[in-house]
């Protein structure tokens, strides 16, 4: 386990080992070959940031460049996944969903349900998400909430380059649709992961560090935001409990409430925007379910509820970063009924 | 001159660069003896003790519960009564002074392992340590060479010692052909050969001390000592509930009531130990090798492979080493042995004793080696 590697190159082993492993899987999506209908070379550019690079070398055919139609491309993706093939689609950035989502909501996440368990759509659409890219409004959104919403569809979000193979082979090997996000900012991580090819379960969240204070629950690009607070929070003797939800359709609702239970206060970390989003709903799980044991009243930390601006200033000032998360897990350590 | 004694972050697992303290068993102002347990110390494995190492009052605490300490930085001291306080001052401040951490990158460095080719499988080393002599760590069932965290460094000192991951195991090649001892003891012949190693003292825990008494009784001439840890091979006796339950867990609530049994103390193990392990099961192909590995050495519910009444075969001298709490081969199976073995049993110890009583085990093989020939 001493090899280290990139986020993004994690993302494109997964594919090319799983690719290699069973023919049935194919990717497709804009540029994940090269660039189609030019004269330039075939795998010049492996999607709009380089992350199936390499793959149409290897496997030809089976990794395709679509035209810029999302509702056809995931359209015929599913299409494919209903009768025999586990396509991994790409849709460059999540923000494009709304022009499919008929096909995701209405179709993917309904046909196992509808056709009495009868029918199996093992689909893979990776998706970049995410502010702090300097891409403005219309490319930096954080929309699992959408997602992780709708029954039928599992979301997963990893954080690190090992859970990003891990999941990643998961969802390949799934038989229900998954969406798989990918932080824009999080594609240059270094982190171990094994050379070979392994599947990390759905619906088991991964403790970032164990504390006793205040349970900090998070996933992917703000656990490093919530690491770093809780580096500093750990120098002033405040001890934290950190969890990447990874998953949050299936969500690890034991170990929130049995960390929440364990420690008493709970602070919830979020990229996305406040209103129905992770921290709305895991604080209100835990409001039901561990009331009870809660010293503090819960604290959310989100971005306000506006679009991502696209000044420097403003985007930095929009997303959480570690002074505010460090500051609410203050204030309820402090907290005083 | 009057002898002041620092109690030093100890060094357990190569990658190790800090160690957490836990709770303190002993108080300042405490008079305690060489050997007594100090203070709890976590890595990123289990938490163990840290003991005495001298005889005196425990004058200084210098690190509290959860401080972190970097290997080899000053934790207390212990010295004479009648030693003065300013003199326990100016030692603290010169130790400090001197105290230089070690660096990460000397730490990874050292960590690493090494791959070696054997019969078309590549097998995963780590040495430490240099001497004439050698010795060979084998592992046990689903554990790898991290088994030997708390014992490789400390027998390390004379000797150049040796942890193997076996086939199917940490970092050597998953596929496993029949699984049997029989294979595994050609991979350490295998292993042997490919370093130019003729002869080593074996020490072997749980199944790998069934593949060492194989091994020896196969290979005498390649052997130079045996010393066996909660062995395979002594009974028929064996918790299958354990094996069956480590091969199918998947996700950290099934697998640590299992990990839970190879401890006597249920509480030493973290959160780490259980994600490392799940890391390794979750690998492509590592599931199915398990199976079919125990699946010959373990049948019906019992241990296949009886070795009890080969044991005084062996031509070199041979030492067993138990703890009393066992859950996963009993403890019994360390009684009535031939009079060619000597045999230890360690109170409030589980299956994992050379973890779990590190310091305990690290003695006793030491001092086994040196009583059998001298020094090793």
């Amino acid at each position: 386990m001493d090899r280290k590697i990139s986020f993004q190159q994690a993302i494109n082993e997964a594919l090319a080992q799983e690719m290699e492993r069973d023919s049935r899987v194919i990717v497709m999506g804009e540029d994940v070959a090269g660039g189609s209908g030019t004269d330039g070379k075939m795998d010049a550019w492996g999607g709009v940031l380089g992350v199936t690079k390499g793959l149409w070398d290897k496997f030809g055919d089976r990794v395709m460049d679509t035209p810029i139609t999302e509702s056809a491309f995931v359209g015929a993706a599913i299409g494919a996944a209903t009768t025999g093939l586990r396509p991994v689609v790409e849709l460059m950035f999540v923000d494009f969903m709304g022009v499919c989502f008929d096909q995701i909501f209405n179709q993917a996440a309904k046909f196992r349900y509808m056709f009495g368990g009868k029918a199996v759509t093992p689909l893979v659409v990776r998706t970049m998400y995410g502010a702090g890219f300097r891409a403005a409004a219309q490319h930096s959104q954080c929309l699992y909430p959408l997602f992780t919403h709708i029954p039928g569809l599992k979301c997963a979000i990893p954080s690190t380059p090992y859970d990003a193979k891990g999941l990643l082979i998961q969802a390949i090997r799934d038989n229900d649709p998954v969406i798989f996000f990918e932080h824009k900012l999080l594609y240059s991580v270094q982190g171990e992961v094994p050379e070979e090819p392994y599947a990390i379960p759905f619906g088991e969240a991964r403790f970032i560090r164990e504390g006793s204070d205040v349970t900090i629950v998070t996933l992917g690009r703000m656990v490093h935001i919530v690491s770093e607070a809780a580096d500093t929070l750990a120098a002033e003797g405040c001890s934290c409990e950190v969890i990447d939800l990874r998953t949050t359709s299936p969500l690890d609702e034991d170990s929130i409430l049995g960390s929440t239970e364990k420690t008493g206060r709970l602070v919830v970390v979020d990229e996305a925007s406040p209103r129905c989003n992770m921290a709305t709903d895991i604080s209100a799980l835990v409001a039901q379910r561990a009331f009870a044991s809660l010293k503090a009243p819960i604290r959310m930390v989100t971005p306000p509820h506006t679009p991502v601006p696209f000044s420097d200033v403003l985007e930095d000032l929009y997303i959480p970063d570690a002074r505010k998360v460090a500051d609410a897990a203050r204030e309820v350590v402090g907290y005083k009924a | 001159m009057r002898v002041i004694h620092p109690l030093t972050m100890p060094k357990w697992g190569l990658s190790m660069a800090e160690g957490k303290i836990g709770d303190w068993i002993a108080q300042e102002g405490m008079s305690v003896e060489s050997g007594v347990e100090l203070v709890e110390v976590e890595t990123d494995k289990i938490l163990s003790p840290l003991e005495a190492p001298a005889s005196g009052v425990l004058r200084r605490i210098l690190a509290r519960k959860n401080d972190l300490v970097p290997v080899a930085g000053l934790i207390a001291v212990i010295a004479d009564a009648t030693v003065p306080d300013e003199e326990i001052d100016a030692f603290i401040v010169d130790f400090k002074a001197r105290f230089v951490p070690e660096q990460t990158g000397q730490a990874d460095a050292a960590s690493s392992t090494i791959q070696v080719q054997v019969g078309g499988q590549s097998l995963c080393y780590v040495k430490r340590g240099e001497g004439e002599e050698a010795v060979l760590l084998i592992h046990g069932f689903g554990g790898d060479l991290k088994s030997w965290l708390f014992n490789q460094e400390a027998l390390a000192d004379q000797l150049a010692i040796y942890a193997l991951d076996l086939r199917g195991h940490g970092g050597s090649s998953k596929q496993v052909g029949s699984g049997t001892l029989d294979e595994f003891v050609e991979d350490v012949r295998g292993f042997l050969d490919s370093l130019g190693l003729q002869k080593v003292h074996l020490v072997g825990h749980s199944m790998g001390g069934a593949i060492a008494i194989k091994f020896a009784l196969a290979y005498p001439a390649r052997a130079s000592s045996l010393v066996l840890i909660a062995s395979a091979g002594l009974g028929s006796e064996i918790d299958v509930e354990y094996i069956e339950g480590f091969i199918s867990a998947q996700r950290r609530k099934e697998l640590l009531p299992q990990i839970e049994k190879l401890f006597a103390d249920r509480k030493l193990v973290t959160r780490q130990l259980i994600e490392d392990v799940l890391k390794f099961k979750r690998l492509d192909g590592v599931e199915s090798s398990l199976r079919t590995i125990a699946s010959q050495f373990c049948m019906d519910g019992h241990q296949a492979l009886i070795l009890r009444d080969q044991l005084s075969a062996l031509a070199m001298p041979a030492s067993v080493i138990w703890g009393a709490e066992d859950r996963i081969l009993p403890v019994s199976h360390a009684r009535d042995l031939p009079r060619n073995l000597t045999v230890q049993v360690l109170s409030g110890s589980g299956h994992m004793v050379q973890m779990e009583a590190a310091t305990k085990v690290n003695r006793l093989i030491a001092g086994f080696w040196r009583e059998s020939q001298g020094q090793p």
